[in-house]
């Protein structure tokens, strides 16, 4: 696959893990921000390519693991309701609500279904005109042109049976979440390239020296990575705060304007809780008062749901790299993958379920971490 | 007066465009269904005298037995059927343990309503599978549900064999220093059966690699000593791989570039985010093998149609017992770990 | 949050008033909506999203990537010569 393939090559990895090996002379903790980065870093074992001064840490860029309980609830209790098809993306059908996930709600008669696209929701409220159907709107910036333009043209098409369930979550207010804490370790981001592809990076530019805090805007192959890290060190190292792109070939300063326009045609920055962490304010988009009556939230009345997390689960410190996965006294007991009490555990690009397995490869072969 | 009137006994329909439940009560719509449709296609002695059972010669020695169901949706995709399927996936079944594949029984659960041109067509392919894979298939049964209580057709199937004398083929057998060999390529099936799913909608030479290899696993064992074999189906070869782990207590050391996945399979996997390692396949298996005996098992492999791509992916090593640990394509390390349901299309 | 993956646009169709298009991500194709790209044509490579091409893959910048990072590769080579001088061709 072109401009695929390129950047899986392993010589060029071991090139560039060499370089930051001899780059790095001190410690540094660099955040991914990106779930598909963690999911990355754990397929290709990046980590283990990285010399000991360099950690990487995974960040709360995964919808799965920062949507909160009760919107989970919500979902749930909307798709229960009858004449309603819900429909999600796969990511969102095992994670558990306050008492099942959406399989759960499957077995037990709801009709839920997985679509690949916005538009395939369109589809089937145009095939099923007598039944109600819901979209979990879910995700960063990266999907929000998509989502937004389903709600467009439902309006468009005078589609009345369809509304969105939204919870989407922007990145920049959850990087200076992550800086404004007095707790923070984070010293560098590499950032997020495909809500860069939509965004642009100018949002960036005054974060980085405002906290000290190089940003260089990443890809998603290992190359991407490794080079992205790369970079974050060489400033680090340098004392520089930059914005820099690693991902130019996908993401540049301005973004996409055409997407950006249209979800400011639909949506509106609004406060949003984040699984783990709490209400960030101005930090996801809603349905503006054009679209609201696509907002699911209106179309079912559902009232209040209170739905307090586990208390043991520790995930929003974890979510925000101020605590390790195996600072949390469940992890690995009883919060496992297998049987997951927080958010971070139930995704594979939780940090909490990548420190799983990273544990239990340290315990299966210490000399094959690869750190040369 | 005299009324004049037509006499019209209502006579039964015995002309059936569709299954309706009397082809599964057990009269004469069953007879029917069983004489003009699964006998002349499945033909065989046993079968023909139509008894509750059938009585088969066995040669003396170790017999092997499995049991299946085929509840695929669709019934037909690129590269095959459920009839094929459930043929093909019993005798792999036999063949994995080095058995010969010798007798096969269909048992089909109905929905009421599914075209009987459909019903035609799944058992003329079940018939062509078995011919080809030399199996017969000698009793089976017939059930009709209401509509809605079963998705248009399910078979069940089991399968007998023999396993020559000598032969002892089992996932517990892995052995330190053993060679992992994979057939062919990976992913093929269940690439194939995602795609066919509305609003996925792929175009391109997707095809299920549906095959019996019992041909194949017989020309493996003559050629060496062949300690493990599996046909990585549901769970993929990923799965297979840790549960064979497992079951020998042995470390599994996989290359992740060595793995074989076609452009078309390995394009699919990247748009939906799954990873080839856990998607199905029904025409592949995974052999571990002794080192000395590896490369002669290979140009054996070579030799059959099926097994025309066979490489070696890796090893089997007495660390990290029960763990299969993972070389990347870039040179890092991964433990597999397998997934807690089945793998889910994603976009995070 | 994002799973976006390159392909090449192979052909141009508009359904109901969208731009979409068939793209090809190397042996398979499937249709995507073009319509945040503006002025699409048959040989562009995109990255697509959920079914929405986000942005153009610029092959400049993509070369110019690679090619940095094949010459940090030859620099290496360089550096620290496997063969010693006598003994190359």
């Amino acid at each position: 696959m072109k401009y695929v393939d390129e950047y899986r090559d392993q010589k060029l990895a071991e090139k560039l893990a060499a370089e930051i090996r001899r780059a790095a002379t001190k410690p540094w903790a660099i955040m991914e921000v990106c779930g598909g980065q963690t999911h990355s870093i754990v397929k290709y074992g990046i980590d283990y390519l990285l010399p000991h001064e360099v950690e990487l840490v995974h960040g709360p860029g995964c919808p799965v693991c920062v949507t909160p309980l009760e919107m989970i609830d919500r979902a749930h209790a909307i798709a229960r309701q009858p004449g309603v098809i819900f429909c999600s993306f796969g990511d969102m059908l095992r994670v558990p609500g306050s008492h099942a996930d959406l399989f759960q709600v499957k077995a037990a008669g709801a009709d839920v279904r997985i679509v690949y696209s916005p538009l395939d929701c369109l589809r089937i409220a145009a095939a099923n005109p007598t039944r109600k159907v819901v979209f979990f709107a879910i995700g960063f910036e990266t999907t929000a042109p998509a989502n937004a333009m389903a709600v467009w043209h439902a309006r468009r098409q005078g589609i009345r049976n369809f509304s969105v369930l939204v919870s989407h979550v922007l990145v920049p207010p959850a990087m200076t979440g992550i800086l404004e804490s007095p707790d923070n370790r984070v010293q560098a981001f590499l950032g997020p390239g495909h809500v860069c592809a939509v965004m642009g990076f100018r949002e960036y530019e005054p974060i980085a020296p405002r906290y000290g805090t190089p940003i260089v805007i990443t890809g998603f192959e290992p190359l991407d990575l490794l080079e992205g890290t790369l970079m974050a060190v060489r400033q680090l190292e340098q004392g520089r705060a930059e914005v820099e792109n690693q991902y130019a070939r996908a993401a540049d300063a301005d973004g996409n304007t055409d997407a950006q326009k249209m979800i400011h045609r639909v949506f509106e920055v609004c406060d949003r809780a984040w699984r783990g962490i709490g209400i960030i304010p101005r930090s996801g988009y809603c349905l503006n008062d054009e679209f609201r009556d696509y907002d699911a939230e209106q179309v079912f009345e559902l009232g209040p749901i209170h739905a307090p997390e586990p208390a043991i689960c520790i995930s929003g410190q974890v979510l925000t790299g101020l605590k390790k996965p195996h600072d949390c006294p469940a992890f690995g007991k009883e919060c496992t993958p297998q049987n997951p009490l927080g958010a971070t555990m139930v995704s594979a690009e939780g940090a909490c379920a990548a420190y799983y397995n990273y544990g239990r490869h340290l315990v299966a072969l210490p000399s094959a971490m690869g750190k040369v | 007066m005299s009324l004049s009137f037509t006499l019209s006994c209502p006579v039964p329909v015995t002309q059936h465009k569709a299954i309706v439940l009397g082809h599964g009560s057990g009269g004469r719509l069953t007879s029917q269904l069983v004489r003009e449709l699964f006998l002349p296609a499945f033909d065989n002695p046993a079968l023909r005298k139509l008894d509750d059972q059938a009585v088969l010669d066995v040669a003396p020695g170790r017999i092997a037995v499995t049991t299946d169901s085929y509840v695929v949706t669709p019934l037909f995709f690129p590269g095959g059927d459920i009839g094929r399927l459930a043929v093909n996936g019993t005798v792999n079944d036999l063949a994995m343990s080095g058995a010969r594949p010798l007798y096969l029984t269909a048992a089909f659960i109905i929905e009421e309503g599914l075209p009987l041109e459909d019903l035609e067509r799944v058992v003329h392919s079940m018939a062509q599978a078995a011919a080809d894979a030399g199996v017969a298939i000698v009793t089976g049964d017939t059930k009709v549900v209401n509509r809605g209580c079963a998705d248009k057709l399910f078979i069940t199937t089991a399968g007998v064999g023999l396993v020559p004398a000598g032969v002892s083929i089992s996932a517990s057998n892995a052995m330190s220093g053993d060679v992992v060999i994979v057939s062919g390529p990976i992913g093929d099936h269940g690439i194939t059966i995602w795609s066919t799913r509305e609003n996925i909608d792929f175009t391109g030479s997707l095809q299920s690699d549906t095959a019996p290899l019992h041909a194949l696993v017989e020309a493996m064992i003559a050629a060496g000593d062949v300690h493990v074999l599996r046909d990585p189906t549901r769970g993929g070869l990923g799965t297979s791989l840790c549960e064979i782990a497992g079951s020998s207590s042995v470390g599994v050391e996989l290359e992740a570039y060595a793995v074989p996945v076609r452009e078309e399979v390995k394009a699919a996997c990247e748009i939906l985010g799954m990873d080839p390692l856990f998607v199905a396949n029904e025409g592949r298996l995974v052999a571990m093998v002794a080192e000395s005996s590896a490369e002669k098992v290979l140009q054996a492999m070579r030799a059959v149609p099926l097994g025309q791509d066979a490489c070696r992916i890796g090893r089997v090593v007495p660390e990290h017992a029960g763990m299969v640990l993972v070389k990347t394509e870039i040179g890092g390390s991964r433990i597999l770990d397998v997934p807690f349901a089945e793998q889910l299309p994603r976009i995070c | 949050m994002c799973l976006a993956i390159p392909g090449k646009v192979v052909e141009l169709e508009e359904e109901g008033s969208m731009r979409m298009g068939r793209i090809d991500y190397g042996g398979i194709t499937r249709q995507a909506c073009l319509a945040y790209i503006p002025d699409p044509q048959i040989g562009d490579y995109v990255m697509v999203h959920v079914g929405f091409a986000i942005s153009k893959v610029d092959a400049e910048e993509a070369a110019r990537t690679y090619r940095y990072l094949a010459e940090m590769n030859q620099l290496e080579e360089i550096a620290a010569p496997e063969t010693p001088p006598e003994a190359m061709p």
